[in-house]
């Protein structure tokens, strides 16, 4: 057990902090969500200088050959800045297909255009009556001679807007909430059949709802039978980023709250020497560092060899990560009183950050859930 | 960052779950698996196989008999044995009184008192909370005046826990009332035969008798019994507290009740024809404290790594977690298994107490389950309440 970081993770984690403080205030933050594309072009370059868009790619495919430890350190530093950019969708949940269900040929060509930042991707898998359920697929991908034909429409589609390549999931067999009979496919976002209609989300992202009409697939990424397996991997790996996105926000939130406290008077004393609210700062605390301790977990649970294993490390991380961020959330707003309820003060952002991120790919209650009927984590004697 | 034991650590966890299962007796284990406290002749006999194997004082200096573990090998032989489950080497004498006579003590009081504590020669019990002195410890009042190589000691001590199994106790006393709270205290041992101390049962909600009022009325304590210098009684006190700050997570306890409360509802408990653990609802409670478990796992994972680096005394912020959530999930493992016994669990007797099932009212699994219920909430009061914890946390590591 070791939680200390290597030198060359240390002047990782360094080198991402230092851009955000110098690029990325409230400020700064408030004129990229406002700019046409919803982020920033130029700190999307600076990510591409700085190595973070082509983090866990192999190093002789154009990659920096990242862990799950790294893609920790940064996402956690992007939850900070509570960054805009579409850097989860595009490297990690993107990434993962690539390097899990690409072939060669096809990595070589895409990853340096990730690595160099001309390339974003995005996971369209959202479907009007799925809700959380990545097996309930309703578009449908049909063989045409060698091309796959896609048809069906998909619904927020984190950074769906500016993404030049989709990755889609379709039936090629089955019911529509069967588990097999789910391919993944590669679709060039701007091709023809291919309509998108973007929007902003509450937490400042961009998504868009996308409508596939005879779109020709560039490519298969995995087993076009058999493609959930995949996905199930993808979004595990994506749950280590958001966990610890949502870490980096929580840390922000309670500090900025603690901080307030220290100042904000009323009866003529800092409201923090209230014992009721320093109880309440107390109990943050203790959320924001289970919530770390599981982030943590989720780097390590993520490389469990057993798929059903690690799906349930998974679960476990999902649940305290969204309770934990629920909490956090909450209190910082309850704390602050009227001043976090303004969108010009920052806790409100951070807040809407951690409601959308602890129901991505499913919130604590649909984990939860999931994990009580899968048999928990310990085993009865 | 290497999130895993290592290989020396793993083969060290077979290594005592090995020992653990060839020489821990089947009775003190079965005792135990049904929730109840191990009796003081198990305990006793457990401590001496454990000193007999040299891991009776994991906490102790080598020179006096400690197995130089490092803080995760301390840990993992504490999980191990509360997984088994097993007793522990009885905290007053290995964790409490022992470590502070080896770092405060005499030599002629190491020499005396150390061998004897380690192998449960002497049963030692604490003498530090007194009935106007709990949260506020500093605050006691049992006053000890020098009288030529004596100390002259009158005072009550309470919620002092099986110092009727006790051959010594180890005190907080006055000596400069005069003094700022803190500065006028001193460590003092004491002989349990020595005239003038009176024991006086306190049965607690459940009907268990584990903590009892000391009086001590005109009690002499020979000077050689002060430990540390006279005055500096505040200093031992803080040591001894702040000596194993992971203790109180209690992972491995927890883990064990969550495998016990799985098995019993899965199988012994039914609700509507089917094991209640097929209930949604009941099962997401047991999954939502194993998930607080995991949490907590890592987070003691961390204030190890942590505090095996450090080397100013200053405890992890993450420390403060630990004694809050650690019993939070132990209250309610207890109260789930307490839940899981359904009707039976409603029968009023003493679940420690021998053959108190006698009549065979209540299936054995379910037995006294309600009982540790009710016993089980005094871990969010002592060692200094959740409400404590949270003051010390507002103040030590947010600034408030």
């Amino acid at each position: 057990m070791d939680f200390d970081l290597t030198e060359e993770q240390r002047l990782l984690q360094d080198s991402v902090a230092r851009l955000l403080t110098d690029r990325y205030g409230f400020e700064q933050r408030k004129a990229f969500m406002q700019s046409p594309e919803g982020w920033s072009k130029e700190i999307w370059a600076q990510y591409a200088e700085l190595g973070l868009l082509g983090l866990p790619f192999a190093e002789d495919e154009g990659g920096f050959g990242g862990s799950n430890v790294e893609t920790m350190l940064v996402a956690e530093q992007l939850g900070k800045a509570i960054a805009l950019e579409p850097w989860i969708p595009t490297v990690v949940t993107g990434g993962g297909f690539l390097r899990h269900g690409a072939t060669a040929e096809l990595r070589a060509e895409l990853v340096p255009q990730i690595a160099g930042g001309e390339l974003r991707l995005a996971f369209a898998h959202t479907e009007r009556q799925s809700r959380y359920d990545l097996n309930d697929v309703a578009t449908t991908a049909k063989r045409d001679g060698s091309a796959w034909v896609i048809n069906g429409r998909k619904g927020m589609v984190i950074h769906g807007d500016s993404a030049g390549k989709l990755i889609v999931t379709a039936r090629t067999a089955g019911g529509q909430r069967d588990h097999k009979g789910i391919g993944v496919f590669l679709v060039d976002a701007t091709g023809p059949g291919v309509t998108r209609r973007g929007y902003r989300t509450v937490d400042g992202q961009r998504a868009a709802e996308v409508e596939f009409s005879g779109a020709q697939a560039e490519a298969v990424l995995g087993s076009p039978e058999d493609g959930l397996p995949l996905v199930d991997q993808v979004v595990d790996e994506t749950i280590v980023a958001l966990a610890a996105e949502a870490v980096g926000c929580m840390q922000v939130a309670h500090d900025m709250t603690i901080d307030y406290m220290k100042t904000r008077k009323q009866f003529d004393r800092p409201i923090g020497s209230f014992q009721a609210l320093q109880h309440r700062a107390a109990d943050m605390l203790v959320q924001l560092e289970q919530a770390r301790s599981m982030s943590y977990f989720a780097a390590m649970g993520v490389e469990e060899r057993d798929p059903v294993e690690r799906r349930k490390n998974m679960a476990s991380v999902k649940v305290q990560i969204g309770r934990s961020a629920r909490f956090v959330g909450q209190q910082s707003i309850q704390l602050h009183g009227g001043i976090a309820m303004t969108m010009e003060y920052a806790a409100g952002h951070y807040f809407k950050r951690l409601t959308v991120n602890d129901a991505m790919f499913g919130d604590a209650d649909y984990w939860l859930r999931y994990l009580a009927s899968s048999g928990g984590l310990v085993a009865a004697a | 960052m290497e999130l895993r034991f290592s290989e020396a650590e793993q083969a060290f966890r077979k290594e005592v779950r090995e020992f653990i299962a060839k020489e821990l007796p089947q009775e003190t284990r079965e005792r135990m698996l049904a929730g109840k406290s191990p009796t003081k002749q198990m305990v006793v006999d457990w401590q001496r196989k454990l000193n007999a194997k040299g891991w009776a004082t994991p906490e102790w200096p080598r020179e006096w008999g400690g197995p130089d573990w490092t803080l995760g090998q301390r840990y993992i032989f504490r999980e191990e044995l509360q997984q088994a489950p097993a007793p522990q080497p009885l905290a007053f004498n290995t964790n409490m009184c022992g470590p502070v006579i080896a770092e405060f003590g005499t030599e002629e009081q190491k020499r005396r008192f150390l061998p004897r504590m380690a192998n449960l020669d002497d049963w030692w019990c604490q003498g530090f909370s007194e009935p106007g002195a709990g949260s506020d410890l500093a605050g006691l009042k049992t006053r000890a005046v020098r009288q030529g190589d004596h100390y002259i000691v009158n005072g009550q001590k309470t919620w002092t826990t099986l110092a009727q199994h006790a051959d010594w106790i180890f005190l907080l006393v006055r000596t400069d009332p005069a003094a700022k709270k803190q500065e006028g205290i001193s460590f003092l041992l004491c002989d349990m035969k020595t005239p003038g101390i009176t024991v006086r049962p306190i049965i607690t909600i459940e009907g268990g008798h584990e903590v009892n009022e000391v009086f001590l009325d005109d009690v002499k304590v020979p000077v050689e019994n002060l430990v540390g210098e006279e005055n500096k009684g505040w200093d031992c006190a803080k040591f001894l507290l702040g000596n194993e700050r992971f203790g109180q997570a209690r992972v491995g306890a927890s883990r064990e009740r969550i495998r016990r409360l799985k098995t019993i509802a899965s199988t012994e408990s039914m609700d509507g024809g089917r094991p209640l653990m097929e209930d949604p609802d009941f099962a997401r409670k047991v999954t939502e404290i194993e998930v607080e478990l995991k949490a907590l796992e890592m987070t003691v994972m961390r204030v190890i790594a942590s505090e095996s680096k450090r080397k100013d005394k200053k405890p992890d912020p993450a420390t403060s977690v630990l004694k809050i959530k650690g019993t939070e999930i132990q209250q309610m493992c207890s109260e789930l298994l307490m839940k899981a016994a359904g009707p039976y669990a409603w029968v009023d007797g003493d679940p420690e107490a021998e053959g108190s099932n006698d009549i065979d009212v209540a299936p054995d699994w379910a037995f006294g389950l309600a009982g540790v219920y009710f016993n089980w909430r005094k871990q969010s009061i002592y060692g200094g309440s959740n409400e404590i914890q949270r003051n010390i946390m507002a103040k030590a590591f947010l600034g408030l």
